[in-house]
């Protein structure tokens, strides 16, 4: 981080002085943290490992070999969280700009447009997603409507769908609205119509800068793809249940949950790249 | 002046809320002519420019553009803004587009003009005020007054019948003021209509054709630079240019 002092040779005595306080107080810092960390970690590990009922969790929770075993089964499960994700996510993106320019549109004309939109939001936010994958999971099938399908993942992936693309119309709306006034009067001066100011100079700058929400949304997501589970769709928690149910052993939970954090990793780490770019942009002075 | 004047104001009022912003303003802007409004802050200079371009609409009155009335409601608004240019104070350049595109927007998305024909053009204009080889850059990369100019190159893509200039010097350092009027009194050369609002005063006197005063939305005082600015009639203007004098901008 600094420079080397051979790079200025002429440096004072005074700045000499303070640089080697501060190399002295960093390296104090990192030892400091170093330490409390180790211990922290062999007290908690220690409490677990002495704990009366560990050698029983192990072998209930911690089954290598059995892991290895069920693997194979958990991994199949996780393939179609993957797949229902990518399409959950599309469909949330593309609603959720849909409900958000809704609410966004001006005058009295859009009031039941509006309205709607607002009725959306308050209404899929509010409601439990577990609570909503029962009712369309069950309530939809039991229409008994030829053309609607009776498949639980379809109707799964309908009810994240719905969920989500409320939470991320609110987020779309908070980056529309940060768009400065100024920057719409300036684009209906030029003779750009509402629609046309909206797709090329609103949208552009609300999107770029709500993408680090909207990945934090999408990392949410991932894991609660998992929620489908409870309609009986084949996914990684459901294959880890049954074989759960035909073992009593819990190791398959610990593999699907291990899993689903490595599949959230890339993800977290994509969001934190995406904020701190964003950081350094407006660093910058702009938001090109 | 017998041709249609290019901009007419007839009786203009402006309220927002309880508080009348612009009251019985007539104003006209000939072809060729340069206008400048001066004032206070908030004697509705800026109110003004915008209800011209119909980003307000007016409470009472008519103003026409080529003798055609625009405040009526069966007028679409964003035809009429094709025909004016606007320039803001603070520049409003779209930080996410490069130069170029920001001058070619409006061509291409309004006008229906092919991309390539309007990059010509657009490069054509920008080297004229010395930022072509700023084309590819975006804005928060230029300095405020070659933002200006780019504002300006913006306004003019459209070839506009009217440009109205929003205090356009205001938001600028001192040294970067010069750049930025020259632009405008090449632009009065070339036979650009202009309204513009200032607090330019040394600029509206060698510039404009016509100074307004404006006092509390009324248009108290107009006429010839020499002698709004140098025999005011009105109390109300001498007070102003008094204080202007004082703060050593005259």
């Amino acid at each position: 981080m600094t420079a080397p002092a051979e790079a200025f040779p002429q440096l004072s005595l005074v700045e000499q002085e303070r640089r080697a306080y501060r190399r002295g107080r960093a390296h104090r810092s990192s030892l400091v943290a170093g330490a409390s960390t180790v211990i922290f970690l062999a007290v908690v590990g220690t409490a677990i490992v002495l704990s009366p009922g560990w050698p029983r969790v192990k072998s209930q929770f911690l089954d290598v070999g059995y892991g290895w075993e069920v693997l194979p089964d958990v991994l199949r499960g996780l393939w179609l969280n993957l797949r229902v994700l990518l399409i959950s996510a599309l469909l949330v993106l593309v609603l959720g700009l849909v409900i958000a320019s809704a609410r966004t549109l001006r005058g009295p004309v859009f009031f039941p447009v509006r309205f709607l939109a607002a009725a959306y939001t308050d209404l899929f936010r509010g409601i439990p997603l577990i609570i909503l994958l029962y009712l369309i999971g069950f309530g939809v099938p039991g229409l008994r409507l030829e053309f609607v399908t009776t498949n639980v993942v379809v109707l799964g992936t309908a009810a994240l769908v719905l969920t989500y693309s409320a939470y991320v119309a609110e987020v779309f709306r908070a980056g529309i609205e940060s768009v400065h006034p100024s920057q719409r009067a300036a684009a209906r001066s030029l003779g750009l119509s509402y629609g046309q100011t909206m797709r090329r100079i609103v949208l552009p700058q609300a999107v770029r800068r709500v993408q680090p929400a909207l990945l934090n949304d999408f990392v949410a997501m991932q894991k609660d793809v998992g929620l489908i589970s409870i309609l009986g769709a084949t996914d990684a928690v459901r294959a880890a249940q049954i074989n759960v149910a035909q073992s009593f052993n819990f190791t398959p939970y610990v593999v699907a949950g291990l899993l689903f954090v490595l599949l959230a990793i890339p993800s977290a780490r994509l969001a934190d790249w995406v904020q701190l770019r964003a950081i350094r942009r407006q660093q910058a002075g702009g938001a090109a | 002046m017998s041709r249609t004047p290019v901009l007419a104001l007839d009786g203009v009022a402006k309220r927002f809320g309880d508080e009348t912003v612009l009251r019985d303003v007539d104003l006209s802007v000939a072809e060729h002519q340069v206008v400048a409004l001066i004032g206070a802050s908030g004697s509705g200079k800026s109110t003004l420019l915008r209800c011209a371009n119909l980003l307000e609409t007016v409470d009472d009155g008519v103003i026409r553009l080529d003798g055609e009335d625009i405040t009526d409601p069966r007028v679409d608004p964003d035809v009429v803004r094709r025909r004016i240019g606007v320039v803001f104070q603070a520049y409003n350049l779209f930080p996410h587009l490069s130069v170029l595109d920001n001058v070619t927007l409006a061509p291409r998305v309004v006008s229906g003009v092919g991309r390539s024909e309007a990059e010509d053009k657009a490069m054509a204009l920008l080297r004229r005020v010395g930022l072509a080889e700023k084309a590819t850059q975006f804005p928060d990369r230029l300095s405020g007054g070659q933002q200006q100019r780019a504002a300006i190159v913006r306004a003019l893509a459209n070839d506009p019948r009217l440009l109205l200039l929003d205090e356009i010097t205001s938001a600028l350092d001192p040294e970067l003021v010069g750049e930025v009027l020259t632009l405008v009194r090449e632009l009065k050369d070339q036979g650009m209509t202009i309204l513009m609002a200032t607090h330019e005063m040394g600029f509206a006197r060698q510039v404009a054709d016509v100074v307004c005063f404006l006092d509390g939305g009324r248009l108290l005082e107009q006429g010839p630079p020499e002698r709004v600015l140098g025999h005011p009639v009105q109390p109300r203007t001498r007070q102003f240019l008094a204080r202007i004098i004082e703060a050593g901008r005259l």
